[in-house]
């Protein structure tokens, strides 16, 4: 299956590391798609800070969008698991508002990338270039 | 806030959103793929209205459009509630036609894949916008923990939706009911087999106390 690479890129994996700063002035859609860009480059990306349950409500929207055959088939994503959902309360949340708990969040090509491990603290990642 | 708390809390955030209004509430079945959402959502259909909803299979995204069954009302010690029941296409972040190559030619897994894909976007779009409650439907028998559930009930939470956790497929072998409840002590978890019958009663106890 031909994969979601970018063909002049060098031969290597990218892997584009974004800051909570360069999150923070974007709208949602704008985050999507910095998000989904760099995947359909083949690139991985690591967000320093998660998304929002919504954010990440629209990124499977769109993801599911753009899925083609022998093209592009989705995207891993992995994030530490969420602190307590206990401990966010209504409160909290309409104080808050939907900002996404400082959590590394991890998305590639579903095609390139593979989870070997994860748990609170340790997101372990196989990632190919094929 | 303790689990006893939590789970106090959570029935009644059911309750006050859900008692002062008459009108059916529309109970979206989530989970993964191959949960069993089609088979609990026949069950619940053919037990209070007579018909099914969708078709059944092994395949992967059998379901690929949100199917709605209407007006269903459920009769629990005496009182009757009535929901709509929509059953949704099981949530992923990826769909790959070449997993259904092995039972249909290529054309076919294309199209099936692309319906797959349009039906996930609808469910999560109908998530955000269109349900008043929802059943998570887990298959029992395999590790709750994956990024698309940890996603989905987060996504639940933050719209603060009354949710149930049904551990399905507990006919099998490999069931483990504790592993889920482990996974979400956050939430009610019933067990239950959809294919079986078993534990109907407390499945419709259970979606009467939340959603009635």
């Amino acid at each position: 299956m031909p994969k979601a690479t970018n063909p002049d890129a060098p031969d290597g994996v990218q892997i584009d590391l974004v800051s909570g700063q360069r999150m923070e002035g974007l709208t949602s859609m704008e985050k999507i798609r910095l998000i989904l860009d760099g995947v359909h480059d083949g690139n991985i990306v690591i967000l320093e800070e998660g998304l929002s349950p919504d954010e990440e409500s629209k990124l499977i929207e769109v993801t599911m969008a753009e899925i083609s055959p022998d093209e592009f088939n989705g995207i891993e994503i992995e994030t530490y698991p969420r602190s307590d959902t206990r401990d966010s309360s209504l409160l909290g949340r309409l104080v808050g508002g939907e900002k996404p708990q400082a959590k590394l969040t991890v998305i590639g090509p579903a095609n390139q990338i593979e989870t070997l491990h994860k748990d609170e603290t340790l997101i372990s990642a196989l990632v190919s270039r094929n | 806030m303790g689990l006893l708390k939590g789970l106090k809390d959570s029935i009644s955030r059911a309750t006050d959103r859900l008692f002062s209004e008459q009108e059916p509430k529309r109970i979206g079945i989530y989970g993964p793929p191959n949960a069993g959402k089609t088979t609990l959502a026949n069950r619940i259909a053919r037990d209070w209205t007579g018909d099914a909803i969708g078709t059944e299979s092994h395949i992967p995204h059998e379901t690929r459009r949100a199917r709605r069954k209407e007006n269903v009302e459920i009769e629990r010690n005496g009182k009757t509630v009535t929901i709509d029941i929509v059953d949704t296409p099981g949530v992923t972040t990826k769909v790959d036609y070449e997993e259904f190559t092995d039972e249909m030619n290529k054309d076919d897994a294309v199209r099936r894949s692309r319906e797959a894909t349009e039906g996930v976007a609808e469910a999560m779009h109908w998530l955000r916008e269109d349900v008043d409650g929802v059943i998570y439907v887990l298959d029992s028998a395999k590790d709750p923990i994956t990024q698309v559930n940890t996603m989905l009930i987060g996504i639940i939470e933050s719209r603060d939706l009354p949710v149930l956790i049904f551990a399905n497929k507990i006919d099998l072998d490999e069931s483990s009911v504790k592993r889920i409840e482990d996974a979400f002590p956050q939430h009610k978890t019933v067990a239950l087999s959809a294919k079986e019958g078993e534990n109907m009663d407390e499945v419709y106890d259970n979606i009467a106390e939340y959603f009635g």
